[in-house]
């Protein structure tokens, strides 16, 4: 039996990942995926501790497993919307570089 | 059964009045230009009459759909403002170039205007989560709407990037509050962290990742980098869309979660958004001074009114709520008109430039002093809604004996004054040109709309006050 802390941890790490790619990524695209990274440490971060709970409490609990389910569905929408997004910006510029996106400063 | 969807009627209709959107898309070619404007405009009049005659909660709370939602007055008062807010929106985007005639742009409001609704009486972290991608991703693909222009779509993908990552942040927040309290509910976990469960330390780091998330949502600093970017670069009417009715949801959300769940950390909250406020207020005014773009200068007075906002939650007394919820209200026709004036023109001259509005009011003297009305009202001069706003959020920090935080705020309105004043200077200076601007009927309506609105929040505020205080009280209340 894994403990409760080596899959918090495990998380953690996927997180600091995922945010330091979205900080130093140039690329939208790869911005996109290092957001799933967080998005799925978080889902890691749910079922660990729904495990627990349950475990503990010996309730049947389904919350959590709610809202892996939500968090899946909103990702998979958000990578729709912005993929579509990142179609249209190449339509118009040739380039999704976020750096080179530079119309709008000040 | 019956009164749990009766407390989601208002959801339902506005759910059906966007696939009769799409529906008449398709049935019905020859309309007009500004159909889908008046249509939706309507539509959501009258889902919020709807709403005022049979979901108005009084006084009473009341947790329905397993403990999804709270009925109460808070979230019916901003239910109205998100409807009307949209309904404004809609009219303003008539006859925009690339957006007037298109459905799908006034269903994706209508959508977003259902999220908003559900994020002001959500009550358990999955139902709030679920409302803000609600709101969050049709506001990414109306802010690139324009697919056209660059601008537009360049705004829509950073909108895109900074809400994906802002809302992950905020979703690991979640998932540590869920770990560590066993419950999603938001008024089951205040009970968790009260009993000191959970250790200060980690309750701190997960306020830090969450308020992260909603700081986004309100364009607070040091989470305002999308902000200026997105309001020059979306259509126009969207950007003040999400200049008013999207910041008011981020500050419903805001404000109940930090009182129910995090409701006897006050002391570290209140240091910790006091910090924000005044920050914020700082950035957004300086960087306005420097702004050459009328669309970008109202980014960042955008951004600068959430730092005023915030001063009533900071001071989390009870005048402190009532006076941010007094101070979104006025905000929201303020910012309509302003942001729907810049439209009109926008159209016209083709560009949001501040050049662009010299000697507006030789053009069309309406605008001109449509925009000094809402202007003078976001100075907070007096006998417009945004003097009122100030008066109440500045003597609720009083109140609460933050007075350093009274003088940064007094401090900052001198600062927006300036550049608010020096607008009205290029607007009202006499040029040589006429180049007469056209309003149609439709925006003439919008504008009026708006601008009673400001004077009304000014003149007659008895009855708002007493319904934010209804509202404020309940949502304050956590039983």
């Amino acid at each position: 039996m894994i403990p409760l802390s080596w899959y918090l941890i495990f998380a953690a790490l996927l997180f600091a990942i995922g945010l330091f790619g979205v900080i130093t990524r140039k690329n939208s695209v790869a911005i996109l995926m290092s957001v799933e990274l967080m998005l799925n440490a978080v889902n890691i971060n749910f079922l660990a501790f729904w495990h627990y709970h349950t475990q503990n409490s010996g309730l049947p609990q389904v919350n959590a497993m709610v809202f892996v389910a939500i968090v899946f569905i909103a990702a998979a929408a958000e990578a729709a919307v912005g993929l579509a997004l990142i179609i249209s910006v190449y339509r118009q510029r040739k380039t999704v570089v976020v750096p080179e996106l530079d119309t709008l400063k000040g | 059964m019956a009164t749990n969807l009766l407390v989601i009627l208002p959801e339902i209709l506005l759910l059906i009045l966007a696939g009769l959107i799409l529906l008449l898309d398709v049935l019905y070619k020859d309309r007009s230009d500004s159909f889908f404007s008046w249509f939706t405009a309507i539509g959501l009049v009258l889902i919020g009459l709807i709403s005022v005659f049979f979901n108005y909660p009084g006084d009473q709370r009341q947790l329905v759909w397993g403990g999804m939602l709270r009925v109460d007055t808070a979230g019916f008062v901003f239910r109205l403002l998100f409807v009307t807010g949209a309904a404004v929106t809609s009219l303003f985007a008539a006859k925009v170039k690339a957006i007037g005639n298109r459905a799908v742009f006034f269903a994706l409001l209508v959508i977003s205007t259902i999220g908003m609704s559900f994020m002001s009486s959500a009550a358990d972290l999955i139902m709030l989560y679920l409302a803000i991608e609600t709101t969050s991703i049709p506001m990414y693909i109306l802010a690139g709407f324009s697919v056209k222009e660059n601008n537009s779509v360049e705004s829509g993908l950073k909108y895109l990037l900074f809400g994906a990552m802002a809302s992950a942040v905020m979703l690991y927040g979640f998932s540590l509050l869920y770990g560590f309290s066993g419950t999603t509910q938001l008024y089951g976990i205040v009970e968790i962290l009260q009993s000191g469960a959970v250790s200060l330390s980690l309750q701190l780091l997960i306020l830090f990742l969450v308020i992260a998330g909603f700081g986004f949502k309100v364009s607070a600093v040091p989470f305002h980098f999308w902000a200026p970017d997105v309001y020059h670069g979306s259509p126009t009417p969207i950007s003040g869309y999400l200049s008013t009715a999207s910041k008011a949801a981020g500050f419903i959300v805001l404000m109940r979660f930090l009182f129910s769940a995090f409701s006897y950390q006050q002391t570290y909250w209140g240091l910790l958004i006091a910090i924000i406020a005044t920050v914020t207020m700082f950035t957004g005014n300086l960087l306005a001074l420097a702004q050459k773009n009328l669309k970008r200068l109202f980014a960042y007075s955008s951004i600068a009114h959430a730092g005023y906002i915030l001063i009533g939650v900071a001071a989390g007394n009870h005048l402190g709520i009532k006076a941010s919820m007094y101070y979104l209200i006025a905000y929201l026709f303020t910012n309509l008109a302003a942001f729907g004036v810049i439209s009109i023109v926008e159209r016209k001259k083709g560009s949001s430039e501040i050049e662009a509005f010299r000697g507006l009011v030789k053009s069309s003297p309406g605008l001109a002093i449509i925009l000094l009305v809402s202007l003078l009202s976001l100075g907070g001069i007096p006998p417009f809604g945004g003097f009122i706003s100030k008066v109440l959020v500045f003597a609720s920090a009083a109140e609460a004996n933050l007075i350093w935080l009274l003088l940064v705020g007094v401090l900052n309105s001198i600062i927006a004054l300036y550049y608010y004043l020096q607008i009205i200077r290029i607007t009202f200076e006499d040029t040589e040109e006429i180049d007469l601007i056209p309003v149609s009927k439709t925006w003439k309506f919008a504008l009026g709309v708006c601008v009673t609105g400001i004077i009304v929040l000014g003149v007659i505020f008895t009855p708002w006050l007493n319904l934010v205080t209804t509202a404020s009280t309940n949502l304050m209340l956590l039983h």
